[in-house]
């Protein structure tokens, strides 16, 4: 028994201070995948009754709709690119850097970490999809997370709500960079050093800064719920709601920048900026 | 006539079979209107049917199959390695030293002394995860012993119920 225990604390010790338990854990993963296969299933199987019990009726009207939202949808990409290629000259003719285009894949979540004191969920993609670790994550509204620990076939994915995590963020109104770090309850971000006398208020709108190079520029984070500003204390509390349907969203799209280099995810503490 | 290596074989199936079902139960996503505090009342399943097997089959598993599925679990949970090992270790190692007391007990009696258990392993998991992460001890980290204690006599009864049907000895 005591050997079993200090394996036990050397091991805690190792995973602590290096990642050379990080293979050994990958291909463990592989073999507990199934676990949360199965654990899915309940959910899994209520959707597609839900799915099986609507009408042709409803089926035919959400075929239209999304029809419709899909032309909407592509003008508005079409505009997009035109945008952008002006963007990109304008950045030419200032002599900076273009903007690169990101890539995207789509994964879905098949898995929520049951302590309900980390914002952690598991998807479906893996190594063989190029998943990396600090590859960001987005789901339709905005920025989710970020990739923590691959292996073959899951990954696990740091919601931007745990408190161990922070994103470098930007007011889009005022252009004011902050940290927006979690605060693991509920679905708040709480902003971080917030002098009392820069321009913040209710319903400013947040986008990622780009700054510490783990997240693309631009991609929306939250707005402003709450800006207090206390006699006697050196910052104001500022909270702000996560754009992102963090409890929600089934399927999450993992970004590819081209100009970030996989090898080279950054920080190992899963942080960024900070 | 089924043979004595057949028998065991039978009975080692059917404890990894429970293991897995529970470490289903234990990442079984909450349904999406159940209020995220709710996730605190879920017991440590594992735990619990490690616990059970360790009173009832002493023989069969012991200190490294706890070990060994401590590790599996912090692997799905994504904690630490070896964080769970430790705890189980640890509880493994209680258990096996009072199982011949604890077959005495009523089962809310066992209720109790598992109450403990959980307790002790909630407090080992928590121990290592402030390693990581600086945050304060508060009382909920204790429910899910006090779920598992109030859950424990029908989990005592399906799983005897179990053992005696598949006649794991």
């Amino acid at each position: 028994m005591a050997g079993l225990v200090l394996l036990s604390v050397l091991l805690i010790f190792i995973d602590h201070v290096a990642d050379w338990l990080d293979e050994p854990r990958a291909a463990m993963t592989i073999a507990v995948t199934p676990v949360f296969v199965v654990a899915d299933l309940p959910n899994r199987s209520a959707r597609s009754l839900s799915e099986m019990l609507s009408s042709r009726g409803d089926l035919r009207r959400r075929i239209t709709e999304l029809e419709g939202e899909i032309t909407l949808l592509r003008v508005k990409t079409g505009k997009m690119a035109a945008l952008t290629a002006e963007n990109n000259r304008l950045r030419d003719l200032l002599g900076s850097a273009a903007k690169l285009q990101d890539t995207a894949i789509v994964a879905e979540l098949i898995g929520v970490n049951p302590d309900p004191e980390e914002q952690e969920v598991i998807i479906d993609k893996g190594s063989v999809d190029k998943v990396f670790a600090g590859q960001p994550v987005l789901d339709p509204q905005g920025l989710m997370g970020q990739v923590v620990e691959v292996s073959r076939y899951t990954s696990r994915v740091l919601l931007i709500s745990d408190r161990a995590h922070s994103v470098p963020v930007q007011v889009l109104r005022s252009n004011l960079r902050l940290i927006a770090q979690g605060t693991g309850i509920g679905q708040t971000l709480e902003l971080r050093h917030v002098n009392s006398t820069v321009d913040i208020r209710v319903g400013d709108q947040l986008l990622s800064s780009g700054l510490g190079n783990r997240f693309p520029v631009g991609y929306p984070v939250g707005v402003i719920d709450r800006v207090e500003y206390e006699p006697g204390k050196p910052f104001a509390e500022v909270t702000a709601v996560p754009s992102a349907q963090l409890d929600r969203s089934r399927h999450v799209l993992l970004v590819f920048t081209e100009d970030r280099n996989p090898a080279n995810p950054g920080s190992p503490d899963g942080n960024s900026g900070g | 006539m089924e043979t004595v290596a057949d028998n065991q074989l039978n009975g080692i199936v059917a404890i990894f079979m429970t293991v897995v079902i529970a470490m289903v139960l234990a990442v079984l996503p909450l349904p999406e209107f159940v209020p995220a505090e709710v996730g605190f009342l879920r017991p440590d399943w594992i735990a619990m049917v490690l616990v059970y097997w360790m009173i009832a089959v002493p023989h069969r598993i012991g200190i490294f199959t706890a070990w060994t599925v401590g590790l599996v679990v912090d692997v799905l949970l994504g904690s630490l390695l070896g964080q769970h090992a430790l705890a189980y270790v640890i509880i493994a190692y209680v258990s096996l030293n009072l199982y011949q007391r604890l077959r005495m007990f009523t089962v809310w009696q066992q209720a109790l002394v598992l109450f403990a258990l959980l307790g002790l392993n909630q407090l080992i998991n928590f121990w290592v995860e402030s390693i990581a992460d600086d945050t304060g001890w508060s009382m909920w980290y204790l429910m899910p012993a006090v779920a598992g204690a109030f859950l424990w006599p029908w989990v005592f009864m399906l799983l005897r119920y179990l053992r005696r049907r598949l006649a794991v000895t």
